[in-house]
């Protein structure tokens, strides 16, 4: 088999499995930060009780989050050697600042927060996941910024047979950044606000511990509901007008525009079909696209058709990718405006029907950045780095697909028994539920 | 004199230094767990390094990610070069990173002792493979006048390699002993302070081997080593720091003990440095065809940039590393929060 696309199916298979963990671990980080914020400023048992009880489930996502992710930082030398040679002078720069920055700091600090609740005070247990929280950030950080450069490179030029560093910081805040950090960090609060309250919701389920659960739930239905308002509208928003300008031909195929048209369309739904391309079973809005990406409903926007046949993305993947991810979306923004309404009227609470659908919708938001990603990243394609270099050119040449083989297999095989096992734990430490109130001042 | 190019060569060996130091002593504790007797024991060596170890292990992904920014040929070539072997790493550390909650979750005999199991031997395979590679880097691999490597996975298991491996084998398993030494007291004290002394022999053995097998195998070693006047700073250091091991665990003074393999580690990192220097990866086929750290290097300006980001990084880690090993400083004891 080609040696590029196993290279390629394996990069995507272990990237996607290691960002099943992240959004988590960032998400409720941060709800952990307000959750024992909130116990430290009310000296309210109930908080201890919630911080301790999704602390460990934190910690068991955390750990597979930084087993998958050791594999990360060494397989752009494994197998995409000659992009690591091509951009080292850039990619590894903020590779580097992430270990130095974020990884020591959560790291360090979560084990001091898991481990050091009796051995510290109190102000400084509550430091302790706050610096997790800020680390896992900045993690996101940098990682984002060494993505957003292969997507929109800047402050660099080509110098030796490869991109040479002219200019820091135009590199670090290149055009899609920002826009790239705040939708995938709000993507992970998300995440981590439907964990807490699909597993809250199924505790009162079972009737374990209510009163406490009752607590994490509305804080996190709050909190995941201004989430994902903000995720459509302005960050979702932001970065679609930031491909429409910076990756037109990304931004034509997520939009299934085959066809360069004034007054563009906005597709809310349509099953996209390969030869000749074109989208079945549309159901659009006229004008709203063009509006959208560049503030005229009249705005010719470039379909497909005008660009070279060799510099086209897959344009199923895309589109299916990107509609998903923007149909979960407002999925997110129903559900969460019903639970609060249903909190408002006390109501949520013997809603064992909808209690359940917030517990199955635990897994949603993560596929959400899943689909996201693959529109991003498939979307990016036939390049590696948009217009400097092809993907075909970037792989490793003295391995072998034999090689390549073997390592897939070996990672699909653990992958496999690592989620099996995070699944069932998971599954355990909800089973045991919070520790009973009583008991926490004790501790 | 002094460019970026040896500065990065130096804060690389600092970074490796500091890894196999802070991670080495987890891989030492995690290679004896194997021995461990009882159940107590077993949970003495996993709360013993719980709270530390991953920052520790942060180390080597910094190791990694500054080498991809300052060296980047280096860290293209060896990484796809060794493949296999690194592949096997990756999974043996993914074994190690999970085995402490897994295991603390399993409520059989049975169910901890399969953890136990991949905790002992994650541990010595990391050590194995990781000592192994170096070995390889020391003995030079195949590289031809465009720097593409030509070697197989199972040429990285020639007997030099394989000594130099034993050498880290046995380096880390002693530095892990003295350390469970220091953090345990009673029987289990007595047990590691005598598990230290045979991996002091061992250690001590193998290292002169490697000596002379480097004599027969990769002589152009010694040609810059002894030019070199840090030479004479670290192999004194290393004879000192080596002999004083044992004298410190015969006196139960570990503290100083773990001090003196500390140095032991840092000075045979530091000694192997002072020999592949300017080099980085030598070149089994022609010593011209190897990688140094200029022809392998990121431009002067990356260089720049990467050194004002260590010097604001590496001292806040300091600091607050040594904050965390402050709180958990003494011996351990076994709580209800504990694995
Ligand atoms: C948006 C966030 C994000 C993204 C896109 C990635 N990661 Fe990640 N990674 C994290 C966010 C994160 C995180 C939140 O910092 C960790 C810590 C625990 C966890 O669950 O995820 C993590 C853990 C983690 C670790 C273990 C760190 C430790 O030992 O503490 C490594 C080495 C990487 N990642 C490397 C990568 C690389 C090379 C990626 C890209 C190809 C990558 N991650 C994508
Ligand atoms: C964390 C979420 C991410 C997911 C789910 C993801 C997904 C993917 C997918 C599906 C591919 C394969 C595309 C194809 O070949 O058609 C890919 C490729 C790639 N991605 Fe990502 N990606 C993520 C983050 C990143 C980050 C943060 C970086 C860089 C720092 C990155 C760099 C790459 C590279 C180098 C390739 C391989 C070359 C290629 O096929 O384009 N990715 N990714
Ligand atoms: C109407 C709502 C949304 C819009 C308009 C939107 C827009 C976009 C666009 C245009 C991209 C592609 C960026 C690129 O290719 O460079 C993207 C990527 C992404 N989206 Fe969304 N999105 C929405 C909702 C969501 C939701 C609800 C989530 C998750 C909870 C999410 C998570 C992601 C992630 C993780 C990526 C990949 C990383 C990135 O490129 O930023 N998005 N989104």
């Amino acid at each position: 088999m080609d040696p590029v696309f196993l290279a390629r199916f394996q990069f995507a298979m272990t990237i996607g499995f290691h960002f099943i963990f992240p959004p988590l671990t960032i998400g409720l980080a941060w709800l952990l930060v307000i959750v024992e914020g909130l116990g430290l400023k009310s000296g309210n048992a109930v908080y201890t009780a919630i911080g301790k009880f999704f602390g460990k489930i934190l910690a068991l996502i955390f750990a597979v989050g930084v087993a998958t992710g050791i594999v990360m930082e060494f397989q752009f030398g494994t197998n995409w050697a000659e992009y690591s040679k091509f951009v080292g002078d850039i990619f590894g720069a903020p590779l580097a600042a992430e270990a130095l920055f974020a990884f020591f700091l959560e790291s360090t600090f979560l084990g001091l927060y898991l481990l050091g609740r009796n051995k510290v005070s109190k102000g400084v247990h509550w430091f302790s996941i706050l610096m997790v929280a800020i680390g896992s950030t900045i993690s996101a950080f940098w990682i984002l910024v060494a993505n957003s450069w292969q997507q929109t490179p800047a402050g660099y030029v080509i110098r030796n047979g490869r991109a040479e560093l002219t200019d820091f910081w135009a590199a670090v805040f290149n055009p899609s950044t920002m826009v790239r950090f705040f939708h995938t960090m709000d993507a992970a609060l998300i995440a981590g606000a439907f964990l807490m309250a699909g597993i809250s919701a199924i505790l009162i389920v079972k009737g374990k511990e209510v009163a406490t659960a009752k607590k994490s739930l509305t804080l996190a239905v709050y909190f995941g509901l201004v989430a994902s308002l903000l995720e459509v509208f302005p960050f979702g928003h932001e970065h679609a007008r930031q491909v429409a300008h910076t990756q037109p031909e990304k931004f034509a195929a997520t939009q299934g525009l085959y066809t360069s048209q004034s007054g563009a369309p906005i597709a809310i739904f349509g099953v996209p079909v390969n030869n000749p391309p074109e989208i079945k079973a549309h159901i659009k809005i006229p004008g709203l696209l063009s509006w959208m990406a560049f503030g005229d409903v009249n705005a010719t926007i470039k379909g497909i058709n005008e660009f070279p046949a060799d510099e086209i993305p897959p344009l199923w993947m895309t589109f299916v990718s990107y509609h998903n991810m923007v149909a979960l979306g407002m999925y997110f923004i129903l559900v969460l405006l019903i639970a609060t309404y249903k909190i408002r009227k006390n109501t949520l609470w013997t809603s064992t029907k909808f209690l359940k659908l917030l517990f199955w919708s635990i897994p949603l938001p993560v596929a959400a950045t899943q689909f996201g990603w693959v529109a991003a990243e498939v979307g990016r394609q036939p390049w590696i780095v948009y217009k400097l270099m092809r993907t075909s050119e970037a792989a490793s040449i003295t391995v072998t697909a034999g090689e390549i083989m073997f390592s897939i297999i070996l990672f699909g095989l653990i992958y496999i028994l690592l989620f099996i096992l995070f699944v069932v734990h998971l599954m355990k430490e909800i089973n045991h539920g919070p520790a009973p109130l009583e008991l926490q001042e004790a501790v | 004199m002094i460019d970026l190019n040896i500065i990065w060569f130096l804060l690389i060996g600092v970074l490796v230094t500091g890894y196999a130091i802070l991670d080495g002593f987890d891989l030492g504790v995690g290679m004896l767990h194997i021995f461990a007797k009882d159940e107590t024991e077993k949970r003495m060596n996993f709360n013993a390094i719980g709270p530390v170890w991953d920052g520790n292990e942060v180390w080597l992904l910094t190791a990694g990610g500054a080498l991809f920014a300052a060296f980047p040929i280096v860290y293209a070539t060896v990484f796809s070069g060794f493949y296999i072997a690194l592949m096997l790493l990756l999974a043996a550390l993914i074994f190690r990173a999970i085995s402490f909650e897994f295991r603390s979750k399993m409520e059989s005999a049975a169910g901890k002792s399969i953890w136990d199991w991949a905790f002992g031997i994650s541990s010595f395979l990391i050590a194995l493979l990781l000592s192994v590679a170096f070995g390889n880097i020391l003995g030079g691999v195949e590289l031809d006048a465009t720097g593409k490597y030509s070697g197989t996975f199972l040429g990285l298991l020639n007997p030099y390699a394989v000594i130099v491996g034993l050498v880290g084998v046995t380096m880390l398993a002693m530095h892990g002993a003295i350390y469970m030494a220091m953090k345990t007291d009673g029987a289990q004290s007595a047990r590691m302070a005598t598990w230290a002394n045979g991996a002091w022999m061992a250690f001590m053995a193998l290292y002169f081997l490697s000596t002379l097998a480097t004599f027969f195998f990769a002589h152009y070693l010694f040609d810059g080593m002894l030019k070199n006047p840090l030479f004479w700073v670290l192999f004194p250091l290393l004879l000192a720091s080596a002999g004083y091991i044992p004298v410190a665990v015969k006196a139960a003074r570990f503290g100083r003990a773990f001090t003196a393999s500390s140095l032991v580690i840092a000075s045979i990192i530091g000694l192997s440095a002072v020999s592949l220097f300017p080099r980085v990866v030598p070149s089994k086929t022609d010593l011209a065809y190897s990688l140094t750290i200029y022809n392998a290097s990121s431009s002067q300006y990356t260089l720049q940039v990467m050194l004002i980001i260590a010097l604001i990084g590496v001292p806040l880690v300091l600091g607050y590393t040594i904050f965390i090993y402050r709180v958990f400083k003494g011996k351990v004891v076994l709580g209800k929060d504990s694995y």
